[in-house]
């Protein structure tokens, strides 16, 4: 199934990716080849077939609700872009 | 020779008996790193200081008696592997200059056991590549042919054991990362079972298909490196409590009797004729070992590079939305608002390959396409892990080429992602089934590149693994070279 | 026209367990800003989630007492998008295969029971919270409550009037509380609730145009927001305007929804299996261990106390609010025998004394035991009920016993009848002209001659027998 400019669009925003005009061209055709390389496994019956999640057949990983020392709101912030007091900081949404 | 040409299993009798100390084997190191690191370019971060510290601590500890499986053996880390206070980047300048506050469960191992930490290797962006060509830091070069590419995407980490830059390494494989490079640079690597090394620390790429596996200059030694790192994390749900073999007990033990299937999928056109000549010469080196040679049918291999495309980008992209500039790494200064930021940030940060990977991904996981390509994929995912554990009833281990051609030139895929893609055909089966697998090498090119070998086994049967490579590497007496730096 | 709303509503309540629900980072309430924090609710590169047990417990917990289906097998998705309160990308939450599915809940509305369908519950973890600069362009991002475990409740949309979404809400509010799993403080945000409503012409099957509420934070504001929000549609389909679908905030201020003024469209979320998590597999076991330790519900609770002890409702109601309220007065029943009389006390002096003194019943100076005494000292004649109130106030002082205090203060009530006729002759005798009154007629005067008998005694005369005596003198002068 071909992927078109506008979906490319949408997926990038989906993403939150900026791509260049230059970017967008180049990125429809190489991702339409590969989905198009994709589209072999049509070929292949998966009736009654249960999707494969997980390399093992593990279940119920619990850890006991014991409190664990927490790493401090130094370390927290230590590799932070831009904080203010104990909390980081980010440009508003515009409404 | 040269303390930094040999392996751990020969420095630890050196270590032993007093032949030696680790301060003097990370010197030869160090010295071996300053001769030939501008010409490889193996490193991201290199670790000097800390080494040596390490290593006096560790000449303690010998002197104490008070020994560990890796004490004072310089060992690299694909910097993929979160280690605290030590810049961890992914290949990638959105991690730049990321310290992360805590190590990976398998450096703590590591670290008890003594290790001495030489640097943190390059890789290909988020582990995304086959060639270590994504970097943000720049490219490594093959020692072997430096116009050549090293594979990927734990690239660094191949090169700087072949180039005597460390004594053995740690690696991630996804689709083949680790097996891949180990047989373009002529070393060990083996990708453990899915869930038999801990991913806690790990920066994930995809989920259900990463691991963490050692490369190094012999069996011996990768056995060793399992022994040190393998074994149930309660910090990892997908680690498994199965216990661990001491997987040098395995070694240069015969394969008298031994089943070798051999997948008619995995010989097929397209292979280099002289990779299929060196493999074919194994596979009678095989059978006078006392191996029983079989065809064997993996009827959906030709699936493999797109059911892989589907779930490894999917998982990836959904991985790497943590990468937003709110808490850590890149953040463009550019952004307006909010969404800008985000946009711009990522858009930055990340290199071309990753963005694909994302884009394919997102797209994959989106309202309208999950049930045909995510779904889908999956499905046949299923029908693949079947494939094998039908194989396994008939033999003992599988036997195939590592990959379909030696090392290519730098540059020489960079143009055509699928063509790319299509270089991890024989090992990404064995990541999606969760199987383990190990490559070996198995001779050179005309040229004098390395080709290598692959065996996969049954899930959790690593030690198999371990008993062939060592028993074919003892007998097939492969020509030890170095390459010429 | 006349139109039916119909209205479902999702509860996300915060389960009190001492950890976050995939790390061991404490849930405690009114840490500084990013103190309560890992590397992985942090979001850190490398980090991987593993589940709270108890986590599990509490929902299977919930789920069985609003009588859902346990999905034996079932598992975690992730939830993708971008916010800066969302440190991953992503929330993990449940999706295909959530813990429990199909169950009810009974709510008492006028007079009777309405059955309030449950579609699903499952678990999830919170987000952290965003907060906005008034002046600068810039938000501030606490993860404190990153990663703070999250039971969402969907119901059916079965409710048909904002009586009914409040009913609904304050019953799964009373059993979470109940179940001793969530606080449900709605001003803290520990139990939120969202509705979705839509209007249809009586007697229609089919589902009009829905609008989703949010940000109503208490029982009244969420019927507050109904009733508008039922106005407000009906106004525009009365007009002959269609209702858009759309996401509407409750405006505590204004009385009013407004729509969402972000753009965001239906978020594509992008649904799948977590592959960092392994599927949670629940045995009949572990059903059997969570169902013992259950207690009896608030509703059945109500039911019974009215069924066995013969008390209203009312004062069931006030009663089975809380366990510790209808443990109390279970035990005091116990000792006493006496329910309408122990429930009296409690719902008055009992409730009244630990809200002006804000305590909680678990600390009330008077016990079970001690109040029982004291309402057996009334029902024997001891004390009066008057001076009981007395005593009370003395017990609830210095948590002494009746006895005691009753003993130091001597107000036992005087019954000697012996002794009460020496006194009221005295009382006569001292008042003669009132004598004459009552004698002429005014009947009124009797009360003050009882005054006075009280007075003389400092209180402690039984009445009924200061009634007798009085009359029988009273008639025989």
């Amino acid at each position: 199934m071909k992927i078109t400019r506008e979906e490319v669009d949408y997926v990038s925003h989906l993403a939150r990716l900026n791509l260049r005009e230059e970017e967008k061209g180049k990125f429809t055709s190489q991702l339409n080849d590969i989905l198009l390389y994709m589209e072999m496994l049509n070929k292949v019956d998966t009736s009654d077939v249960k999707p494969m999640t997980h390399a093992i057949s593990l279940s119920n990983a619990f850890r006991d609700d014991v409190v664990k020392e927490s790493i401090g709101n130094e370390m927290a912030l230590a590799n932070a872009p831009d904080d203010m007091g104990d909390y980081f900081r980010v440009p508003k949404v515009i409404e | 020779m040269e303390l930094n040409q040999l392996t751990i299993h020969e420095l630890r009798k050196k270590l032993k008996e007093g032949e030696t100390t680790s301060v003097e084997i990370t010197e030869s190191v160090f010295n071996r790193i300053g001769a030939v690191e501008d010409k490889i370019h193996s490193f991201i971060t290199i670790m000097k200081d800390s080494a040596f510290e390490e290593a006096q601590k560790a000449d303690r500890a010998i002197q104490e008696g008070n020994t560990g499986l890796l004490t004072g053996i310089p060992i690299a880390l694909k910097d993929i592997m979160c280690t605290r206070g030590v810049r961890t980047t992914c290949g990638s300048h959105i991690l730049e200059n990321f310290i992360p506050p805590y190590d990976s469960t398998v450096v703590k191992k590591l670290r008890k056991a003594g290790a001495v930490f030489v640097g943190k290797t390059n890789m290909d962006e988020f582990a995304m590549g086959s060639s270590t060509e994504t970097s943000y830091f720049g490219i490594t070069r093959n020692p072997w042919d430096l116009e050549r590419i090293p594979g990927g995407s734990s690239g660094g980490s191949a090169t700087a054991v072949v180039a005597d830059q460390c004594i053995a390494s740690l690696g991630s494989d996804t689709g083949g990362s680790i097996r891949q490079p180990a047989a373009l640079c002529g070393v060990v690597g083996m990708k453990p079972t899915y869930g038999r090394v801990s991913r806690f620390g790990l920066v994930a790429f995809a989920s259900s298909l990463d691991q963490i596996g050692p490369l190094s200059k012999d069996v011996e030694d990768c056995a060793i490196m399992m022994n040190a790192i393998a074994g149930y994390d309660p910090n990892d749900s997908t680690s498994v409590p199965a216990d661990v073999p001491d997987y040098t007990k395995y070694v240069s033990r015969g394969i008298e009797g031994w089943t070798i299937g051999i997948p008619k999928e995995y010989f097929i056109e397209g292979i280099d004729p002289e990779v299929l000549a060196a493999v074919e010469v194994a596979i009678k080196q095989v059978e006078k070992m006392g191996g029983k040679t079989v065809e064997i049918s993996l009827p959906h291999t030709e699936y493999c590079v797109a059911v892989y495309y589907v779930i490894a980008p999917s998982e990836a992209s959904s991985n790497l939305a943590r990468y937003d500039g709110v808490r850590y790494g890149f953040r463009s200064k550019e952004g307006r608002d909010l969404l800008e930021m985000y946009k711009m940030s990522r858009a930055a940060g990340f290199g071309d390959e990753v963005k694909r990977r994302i884009m394919i991904g997102t797209h994959s996981l989106s309202s309208g396409y999950y049930d045909a390509y995510y779904k889908k994929a999956s499905q046949v995912r299923a029908l693949m892990r079947d494939d094998f554990d039908e194989a396994f009833k008939t033999c003992d281990v599988i036997l195939t080429p590592a990959t379909p051609t030696p090392a290519f030139h730098v540059g020489e895929k960079m143009d055509d992602p699928l063509q790319m893609y299509l270089c991890d055909m024989f090992t990404l089966s064995a990541n999606l089934a969760g199987i383990p697998g190990i490559s070996v090498p198995c001779g050179y090119t005309k040229g004098g590149l390395p080709i290598g070998l692959q065996f996969l086994a049954k899930h959790f049967e690593e030690e198999k693994l371990i008993q062939i490579a060592s028993a074919y590497e003892k007998n097939s007496k492969i020509e030890k070279r170095r390459p010429e730096l | 026209m006349e139109y039916e709303p119909v209205i479902g509503l999702e509860v996300h309540a915060q389960l009190l367990t001492k950890t976050k629900i995939f790390c061991g980072c404490s849930t405690k309430f009114g840490a500084a800003p990013n103190s309560n924090t890992c590397p992985i609710c942090l979001g850190m590169p490398g980090v991987l989630p593993v589940m709270n047990k108890k986590v599990v417990e509490y929902t299977i917990k919930m789920a069985m007492a609003i009588h859902c289906r346990i999905n034996r097998e079932n598992s975690f998705a992730r939830k993708n998008y971008f916010y800066p309160d969302l440190p991953k990308g992503y929330q993990i939450s449940q999706y295909a295969y959530p813990l429990a599915e199909g169950g009810y809940v009974d709510v008492e509305i006028n007079g009777g029971k309405k059955r309030i369908g449950i579609t699903r519950i499952h678990m999830e973890e919170d987000a952290g919270k965003l907060i906005h600069d008034e002046n600068q362009p810039s938000s501030y991002v606490d993860l404190n409550r990153a990663g703070v475990p999250l039971i969402e409740i969907v119901s059916e949309p079965d409710m048909r009037s904002s009586e009914e979404g409040v009913g609904y809400l304050r019953r799964l509010h009373e059993i979470l509380v109940y179940l001793e799993i969530c606080d449900g403080n709605m001003e803290e945000g520990s139990f939120r609730c969202d509705a979705n409503i839509s209007l249809r012409p009586k007697g229609e099957e089919e589902f009009g145009i829905r609008t989703e509420l949010k940000n109503m934070n208490s029982f009244r504001n969420v019927q507050r927001a109904l009733e508008y929000e039922i106005k407000r549609q009906q106004y525009v389909l009365e007009s002959g305007g269609k209702v858009i679908q759309e996401t509407r905030l409750w405006d505590d201020s204004q009385g009013v929804t407004h729509p969402m003024r972000s753009k965001e469209e239906a978020h594509d979320y992008r649904y799948f299996p977590d592959p960092d998590l392994v599927p949670l597999v629940i045995s009949e076991e572990w059903i059997e261990e969570v169902r013992k330790t259950i207690p009896e519900l608030p509703l059945s609770k109500r039911e019974r106390f009215v069924e066995e002890y013969d008390i209203p409702p009312y004062d069931a109601g006030v009663l089975a609010a809380s366990r510790d309220i209808a443990d109390f007065y279970e035990e005091t029943v116990k000792h006493s025998g006496k329910p309408k009389i122990a429930s009296n006390w409690i719902m008055g002096d009992i409730l009244g004394h630990l809200k002006e003194d804000k305590k909680d019943i678990k600390d009330s100076p008077v016990t079970p035991e001690a109040l029982a005494k004291m309402i057996n000292l009334i029902e024997d004649g001891t004390i009066s009920g008057k001076i009981a109130k007395e005593v009370f106030e003395e017990m609830w002082k210095t948590g002494k016993q009746p006895k005691e205090i009753i003993e130091e203060k001597g107000l036992v009530q005087i019954t000697d009848t012996g002794a009460l006729e020496t006194a009221i002759g005295k009382i006569l005798e001292a008042n003669p002209a009132q004598l004459e009154q009552y004698k002429q007629g005014k009947e009124k005067v009797f009360g003050y001659f009882v005054g006075q008998v009280m007075k003389a005694t400092k209180g402690k005369a039984n009445p009924k027998l200061v009634n007798e005596i009085l009359r029988k003198k009273l008639s025989e002068s």
